[in-house]
């Protein structure tokens, strides 16, 4: 591998302009062209539900852990919730595959930038960016193959925490308190929405993420809910002034734990009433 | 009908390495060293924007001294090189060994085939994964591409001689601290006339300590501290 330089085409910090013109990278879109094929791959895993809120200093991103192809689940553990950098965080809804892709190269679009020019991006522009990814997987997504990411992080210009909703075609949505995306989104935004107050502490907004996933997985049957007896708990990450922290498993049981006596409390406590 | 003039090779390649030699004489020197949380560079720079050491990959780092328009562009193909490895590839792929070499063929081909030479001379360090420091690494670029690998600690730049005598001398024996070093690098490149204020360094450390990523630049605050203390 000799050294790349490219004098008038140069693509400045763009990595996934740095990729296109160079050949050791996969063929960027490469699967657009695949997609389209009149015949879309049917089964292919699909990752679903993730939510983000907002809270008093920062946000918090949470996904479920289940991946389907059809009706079968096709992974227990996988993980959508990624940082993408160290004040920000991405979660995926979506075709497995093509996600976890634009994962890597939104991941590595920001740090070759930051590197490169030795200022990281604003948090709008990393929003852009994204929005930018998503659009040039609308062919695909056509296809079916559709990723649908939440991009939420701390602004460290105006002090607090954002969220960025997309749709297939790359449009970009900010959002002002807490958004969902995939296919329990709408159980789990509504468990949000009824939770949801301003300036929450972050315990308080873990759990509300917490609950929505499990509500979402009732309802859902490609969401996978708390597993307790393989030890697997959604991915929730905290975003604040201190840069992104994924929780451990330790506090997600404790609070899962917490949670599933809540429901259960308030189950016997129906039963109660009815008697 | 025109003659060519004729010059003799060897006389060629000593005009392009004084010229080269001249054109990294006029910048001011840096050092690097190992200490024992990994690999510190220390740069007088008077200018707190344009850097002279800068990150390329998780656990490298990148120094030059020179023409700065000519660092900072082999600085950017650098960084271009080591993500499009680690994203075709897998991080643990990427290491300073085959940047350097990459550097040495870059740097060789201009000294041999265009008209003028880089007034350059590039650093690319990298920490190892051992906590003891065995596997940290210290390349030396020259401008004409001969690599040097360097054990303990090195000097880029001109009045290497003097500066290398200095810093020898100054330097504790390994494993020293970092304040140590860096105290030691800067009354090098000082010399004996003049003190160096925090405000007209530049330095960063590759700390085994940190996450991933392992570079961080040293703060004018954090130098000034070590300074006085």
């Amino acid at each position: 591998m000799s050294l790349p330089r490219f004098g008038p085409h140069d693509p400045g910090p763009d990595f996934a302009a740095l990729l296109r013109l160079t050949s050791t990278g996969p063929e960027v879109g490469a699967l657009g062209a695949a997609a389209q094929h009149p015949h879309a791959p049917p089964e292919i895993p699909h990752g679903t539900t993730c939510v983000a809120v907002r809270y008093d200093s920062g946000v918090v991103l949470a996904g479920d852990r289940r991946a389907t192809a059809g009706h079968l689940i096709s992974n227990h553990r996988i993980e959508k919730v990624f940082p993408a950098d160290r004040h920000s965080g991405v979660a995926i809804a979506g075709a497995a595959g093509p996600s976890t892709e634009m994962v890597r190269l939104f991941q590595l679009q920001l740090e070759h930038y930051e590197k490169v020019e030795g200022t990281p991006i604003s948090l709008e522009g990393k929003a852009n960016q994204l929005g930018q990814m998503v659009r040039a997987n609308l062919p695909s997504a056509m296809q079916g193959l559709v990723v649908v990411p939440i991009f939420a992080g701390f602004d460290t210009a105006a002090s607090r925490g954002r969220i960025f909703e997309y749709d297939v075609t790359g449009g970009r949505y900010e959002e002002r308190d807490h958004a969902a995306t995939g296919s329990g989104s709408l159980h789990a935004d509504t468990v949000v929405k009824l939770g949801f107050r301003p300036s929450m502490a972050r315990a308080a907004a873990v759990d509300l993420v917490l609950d929505a996933l499990y509500v979402a997985s009732d309802a859902d049957s490609a969401t996978g809910g708390p597993d307790p007896v393989r030890d697997v708990f959604p991915v929730v990450a905290v975003i604040d002034a201190d840069g992104y922290v994924r929780l451990d498993d330790a506090e997600l049981r404790r609070r899962t734990e917490r949670l599933l006596r809540r429901h259960r409390s308030r189950r016997e406590g129906d039963k109660g009433d009815a008697s | 009908m025109t003659m060519p003039f004729y010059a003799p090779p060897e006389q060629m390649m000593k005009d392009k390495a004084d010229y080269a030699q001249k054109g990294i004489a006029r910048g001011r020197s840096l050092v690097a060293f190992r200490y024992d949380g990994g690999i510190a560079i220390v740069a007088e720079n008077t200018s707190s924007t344009l850097r002279k050491v800068s990150e390329i990959y998780d656990r490298i780092a990148f120094a030059g001294v020179g023409r700065y328009n000519e660092f900072d562009q082999l600085r950017i193909a650098g960084v271009r090189h080591a993500d499009l490895k680690g994203f075709a590839f897998s991080r643990e792929d990427v290491d300073a060994r085959s940047l350097a070499n990459a550097y040495a063929q870059s740097l060789g081909q201009v000294f041999t085939h265009e008209f003028k030479p880089m007034e350059v001379e590039i650093l690319v360090a990298e920490i190892g994964l051992d906590a003891d420091g065995r596997g940290d690494q210290l390349f030396h670029i020259l401008y004409d591409g001969t690599v040097v690998d360097e054990d303990d600690w090195v000097v880029l730049g001109g009045e290497t001689e003097e500066i290398s005598e200095r810093f020898a001398e100054a330097l504790p024996d390994a494993p020293r601290s970092l304040a140590d070093g860096v105290r030691a690098a800067v009354a090098a490149l000082a010399g004996p006339d003049r003190t160096l204020t925090a405000e007209s360094l530049e330095a960063a450390v590759l700390d085994r300590g940190n996450d991933r990523r392992a570079f961080r630049r040293l703060g004018d605050d954090e130098v000034a501290t070590i300074l006085t203390g």
